[in-house]
């Protein structure tokens, strides 16, 4: 049987993809950056997923104004990297897993999530990025991913509460494949950022710090969190940290903290990264008997 | 959890210094950003480096709109419904990086900008709520809210 065996949480900012494409990831205000995801690759490499479920944001790129899928899943062979203006990212193409993401997307819209379904895109640096800063610069990325895209752009976008219980269902899609697959979820973007208005360059640290503590808790209050608090706290691009909720949802009541990284600044925004592994009540009770 | 649209559009106007991308901004920006989303084509960039005025006359944009791309006017293109990562567009093709163009959203230079974030970023504070701002003031000037 396929399993979810991780968790990922972590930012998208394009400079980061940027900094690894022009070898700046050592340099004095990257590192600090780059250090934080050190234990991660090292990580990676140990536990060898073989499919990446990749929650993201399209930004312009596959997607314009003509179609806006709330949640849009990725049923293709492979998948390029999107030229967002001054070219695509020097990065290997995307290999899809067609079999488990039809698999989800039936399960899902079976368990009452209407996926829009996606055979043909381009990928940008909402998913590019993360891939880069768990794996570096592989000729060919070690993983198969299903990407799953989530508008958060126009308004309203989905719930923090809809994106918890998507994360559910998707547990539940995965556990019901026949193949054994160890598969990770990863939710992307955040944290507290604004890239528009006045009142740009809003930073929350303290607010930021209190999500992570509650993804790393029993608690599923963040799923409660509303799109106003977000806007008011964390700044109108900070709403894409209802992507981490998918994946904490995903992983069931409990989970284990393996790794946490949070560092101000990257360009606009607030770097935050999390490595959580579910604990499984089944282990629980396998340890009682 | 379900909320009442109208208590929540208007909770969305409340954020200072900010449009949220609602369906109304959404509408009115639509071919502004189907515009800027055009510079994706390497043969459209050409079009508009070669002559700005007359690429955005091939788009059924209003003349505030055009104005607005053409003065590299950001805030008010969001006010008119351009959404930033559309808008991007623009300005990558003009060279310039996202906090650059971000920056010339605010009252800041872009160093004083810079700077502001290696200090750690704006402070949420006194920037949560044009309601609260106002009630703070004492309510006297009730279209000073933004």
């Amino acid at each position: 049987m396929a399993r979810i065996t991780a968790g990922v949480a972590s930012s998208h900012v394009p400079l980061l993809g940027v900094a690894v494409d022009q070898g700046k990831s050592d340099d004095d205000y990257f590192g600090p950056i780059f250090k934080g995801y050190e234990w991660t690759r090292e990580w990676e490499k140990t536990e060898k997923p073989d499919v990446v479920i990749l929650v993201y944001n399209d930004h312009a790129s596959a997607f314009d104004m003509k179609i806006i899928p709330t949640f849009a899943i990725g049923c293709g062979e492979r998948y390029k990297s999107a030229d967002e203006g001054w070219g695509p990212r020097p990065v290997p193409d995307v290999e899809g897993h067609p079999d488990l993401a039809w698999h989800i997307a039936q399960s899902l819209i079976l368990d009452e999530f209407d996926m829009t379904i996606i055979n043909e895109m381009d990928v940008d640096h909402g998913l590019t990025v993360p891939m880069s800063m768990m794996f570096g610069q592989p000729e060919k990325w070690p993983v198969k991913v299903v990407p799953l895209a989530v508008n958060v752009v126009t308004y309203p976008v989905p719930s923090g509460n809809r994106c918890w219980a998507l994360g559910e269902a998707i547990g539940r899609a995965v556990e019901s494949f026949p193949e054994d697959l160890n598969v990770q979820i990863w939710g992307t973007g955040g944290m507290s950022h604004q890239l528009q208005g006045p009142r740009a360059g809003l930073l929350n640290r303290e607010w930021d710090n209190r999500f992570l503590d509650m993804l790393e808790s029993d608690t599923d209050e963040a799923r409660y969190i509303s799109h106003l608090e977000y806007l008011r706290e964390t700044g109108s691009e900070g709403i894409e940290m209802v992507m981490w909720l998918i994946m904490r949802g995903a992983l069931g009541k409990r989970v284990k903290s393996l790794h946490r990284h949070y560092h101000i600044p990257c360009s606009n925004t607030a770097i935050g990264h999390l490595v959580l592994e579910p604990e499984r009540s089944e282990a629980k009770e396998g340890v009682a008997a | 959890m379900k909320q009442d649209i109208h208590e929540y559009l208007a909770d969305l106007e409340d954020i200072p210094g900010t449009r949220v991308f609602t369906a109304k901004r959404a509408r009115q920006g639509y071919w502004l950003n189907q515009f800027a989303m055009s510079l994706m084509e390497p043969e459209n960039r050409a079009a508009w480096k070669a002559d700005e005025r007359k690429y955005l006359d091939t788009w059924p944009m209003s003349d505030a709109q055009k104005e607005a791309i053409l003065a590299r006017d950001y805030n008010r293109c969001l006010d008119l419904g351009g959404n930033v990562y559309f808008l991007a567009k623009v300005f990558s093709t003009d060279g310039l990086s996202f906090a650059e163009a971000v920056s010339t959203m605010t009252d800041m230079t872009f160093p004083e900008y810079r700077e502001m974030m290696l200090q750690g970023g704006r402070s949420p504070e006194g920037n949560r709520s044009i309601k609260a701002n106002l009630a703070a003031k004492g309510a006297g000037n009730p279209q000073e809210g933004n």
